[in-house]
């Protein structure tokens, strides 16, 4: 980091709050706002409409249409035009307004955007953020559920987030911010109004740092990873399997790139045995990068292969086959039988 | 110069609609190459022959161009092309791994580059050494790329001059976020004590050639910058040729004219005649300074080399086109313009070929002894931020590396 967090103007926003993902988003986007004038954010809609999620209601017509644009329709626009401010001087954050509606814009991110720092030794930061919701399993039509983060994983010069919870929502998207480095960060998109999920998010003290996974359930026979949405399938999962007197170890990972794999290492090295969850593509994919990395760090640790519940090598499919193509609780915990039974 | 009248949307029965059939393919090309001196198409205030032609609306513009600043725009383009061509010569041997020339272009890119104010910023594509220069940047430091060394460092800051974009068109979109900027932060369209425009207001030039005018970033660009009302000019250099396609594979009408269809004005100027480059810059500049929203500039010019070092226009073009186009020259007609207004002696103009000549053999005793950069320059700055993974990775080869060195294989 290269700055602490700024916190939220004092009394802008309670200490503690039972807050959704979306909501604690729209509330972290708030305080970065609000603690540096030189944060803007631009998107489509996402000014009166707040979003077509709504993470960034009302923040137009607090800071002004000079701090939250409404663009023209255009992705690539959407991210060329922000590094542009962002060797100016300010600090964008873009909203892409589904992942399948990037790619316009992938030309802008892997030419420009990932590469400036390095293309001028340091000379020019892009301390952009590109917010991007993604995921499926909200019965959507085409290019409305996917997972593309490994093809920005691949860029050397981008950094790659995804948050799974409120708090983490809350935090990282200012720690994305605070960043000075561009940050692609991805959002689960089925979860932001998810009420099962909505906990309080203490606001006064974020709950560690931007680049690094976390172990959020403890166990002891089999290490379960993943990232964004498929964490609460995971978590789901643990409890399911502990029933059946089974102790899954669940890990955040949080970061996808860098990817921050020491916490893995260390419990799987306690468990032997790995399973590696998300709803992407399993062929060139963070799982994969996982699996490799793994089995170069933990080979004398392994009783079993690392094994992966993904999405299939397939376009995603009409939604109404969706249950089929993402990794649930059954999926999960069917790997993880095969990977005990080794 | 259309007047601001015609920036209005059309009546009924005066669109495109109510006007005749569609163009020919042979009008389509002739109007795409009408550049007939003093025909409406284009601003000219000096002739290929030398001729100062008079401009009421633009001679305002350079009225500070006195003979010694025109002799500076003569030195300009002369140490320019000497170095282009010093650049271009090093490459044949061996020196540079490509080099782009700009042969034919110097009076488009000094013109417009010396019209720019220190705190303007300029975005380059990959040709503009002339605009470099205008703006301070060592043509030593523009080697680099070239040579391979790095992909170009120099403080852009400092010299208000973007690194190099080469991808088409990436640097339109990023031009118009930074014209956006200045606009955000209150930098154009102030006055001074007395009424008067303020001399601290901003503005952001970007250059483009015709093939990137197909490119969705342009567009998008042009987009962009009408709907903020961004201080950015667009400076689109009509070399005639997209490597091997000639404007016709990228536009039906000529391309300043697409200006209107995004809402802001468009002008043609002679991109040939360094007086009128300046003027018309001096003047676009100024509309966007006053907070009046962006302007193309379509520069009517020609390449008179290859695209790269790689490239080889024979296969493609006429030499006939060639030989037309020298006659325009756009250092030729300043010499016979400042000789014949008795502004330059030979003596002169020799001492500033020699400077010329001086300034070209620095540019390759620098080139020759250009430090090999070291190993460790593959892992420096990818990230502004410590990165751990990368240090590991870099610590790792160089260790791997240091075993030849030991084994004496290096």
């Amino acid at each position: 980091m290269a700055a602490p967090v700024k916190s939220p103007v004092d009394g802008a926003v309670p200490a503690m709050q039972k807050l959704t993902i979306g909501k604690a988003l729209n509330l972290g986007l708030r305080a970065a706002m609000e603690a540096d004038d030189k944060v803007i954010v631009l998107g489509e809609d996402v000014g009166k409409l707040g979003g077509v999620f709504r993470i960034t209601d009302g923040l137009q017509k607090d800071f002004g249409e000079q701090r939250v644009l409404d663009t023209p329709l255009a992705e690539s626009g959407i991210i060329g035009t922000a590094v542009g401010l962002a060797v100016r001087g300010f600090r964008p954050v873009c909203e892409i307004q589904f992942e399948g509606f990037i790619f316009p814009g992938f030309d802008q991110i892997s030419s420009q955007l990932a590469k400036l720092h390095y293309r001028t030794q340091g000379k020019v930061k892009v301390p952009v953020v590109v917010r991007v919701p993604f995921g499926g399993g909200i019965g959507a039509v085409e290019h409305h559920s996917e997972s593309p983060e490994s093809l920005f994983a691949h860029i050397p010069g981008l950094k790659v987030v995804s948050c799974s919870n409120p708090a983490d929502a809350y935090w990282m998207i200012q720690q994305a911010i605070d960043c000075d480095d561009p940050v692609l960060f991805f959002e689960p998109k089925r979860l932001y109004h998810n009420g099962q999920l909505k906990s309080e998010v203490d606001t006064t003290t974020p709950p560690g740092p931007l680049f690094a996974s976390r172990v959020v359930r403890q166990g002891t026979d089999c290490t379960v990873v993943a990232y964004g949405p498929s964490v609460k399938v995971c978590l789901d999962a643990a409890e399911a399997a502990a029933e059946e007197g089974r102790s899954l170890e669940v890990i955040d990972l949080r970061t996808i790139s860098p990817l921050d794999l020491a916490p893995v290492f260390e419990s799987v090295r306690r468990t032997g045995r790995l399973v590696a969850v998300s709803e992407a593509s399993s062929e060139s994919s963070i799982t994969s990068e996982i699996a490799a990395r793994v089995q170069q760090e933990c080979f004398y640790s392994l009783e079993a292969p690392v094994l992966r519940a993904t999405g299939f090598d397939t376009p995603y499919p009409p939604s109404k086959l969706e249950e089929h193509f993402l990794p649930d609780l059954d999926r999960v915990l069917h790997t993880v039988d095969r990977a005990m039974g080794w | 110069m259309p007047s601001p009248e015609q920036w209005t949307h059309p009546e009924p029965g005066e669109g495109p609609a109510a006007q005749a059939a569609q163009p020919s393919r042979e009008q389509v090309i002739a109007g795409l190459r009408n550049t007939d001196a003093g025909g409406a198409e284009v601003t000219q205030l000096l002739t290929p022959e030398g001729e100062r032609i008079a401009s009421p609306q633009f001679d305002r513009y350079i009225s500070d161009v006195d003979p010694e600043a025109l002799r500076g725009l003569y030195r300009d383009m002369v140490l320019v092309r000497r170095a282009d061509r010093e650049a271009n010569a090093m490459q044949r041997q061996g020196q540079l791994g490509i080099w782009v020339p700009l042969l034919g272009q110097e009076a488009a890119q000094v013109g417009s580059g010396r019209a720019l104010k220190p705190q303007d910023m300029a975005f380059p594509s990959y040709r503009e050494h002339g605009v470099a220069y205008t703006r301070g940047v060592d043509f030593k430091e523009l080697l680099g790329i070239f040579r391979c060394t790095d992909h170009g460092g120099w403080d852009f800051k400092a010299h208000g001059f973007h690194p190099y974009t080469i991808v088409i068109g990436n640097q339109v979109l990023n031009a118009a976020g930074y014209a956006m900027g200045q606009k955000f932060e209150g930098r154009v369209g102030n006055t001074d004590g007395d009424g008067n425009p303020s001399s601290t207001d901003e503005a952001t030039i970007v250059y483009f050639g015709d093939g990137a005018t197909s490119q969705g970033d342009v567009h998008e660009g042009f987009v962009w910058a009408a709907v903020y009302d961004a201080p950015l000019v667009f400076f689109c250099q009509n070399n005639q040729w997209a490597i091997s396609e000639p404007t016709e594979r990228q536009s039906r009408l000529p391309l300043y004219q697409r200006a209107r269809g995004y809402g802001f004005p468009g002008i043609r100027v002679d991109g040939n005649d360094v007086l009128a480059c300046l003027a018309v810059t001096r003047w676009a500049l100024e509309e966007c300074r006053h907070g009046n929203g962006p302007v193309l500039i379509e520069a009517f010019t020609y390449r008179m080399d290859a695209h790269t070092t790689t490239d080889d226009p024979t296969r493609y073009r006429l030499s006939d086109e060639l030989e037309v186009w020298k006659h325009k020259d756009p250092i030729e007609r300043v010499r016979v313009h400042l000789a014949r207004s008795g502004f330059a002696d030979q003596a002169w103009f020799d001492q500033v070929q020699a400077e010329a000549d001086a300034f070209a053999a620095d540019l390759r005793e620098f080139c020759f002894n250009m430090p090999e950069p070291p190993p460790e320059r593959v892992f420096a700055n990818v990230y502004a931020e410590p990165s751990p993974v990368l240090d590991a990775q870099r610590d790792e080869y160089l260790s791997y590396l240091a075993g030849f060195v030991e084994a004496g294989e290096r």
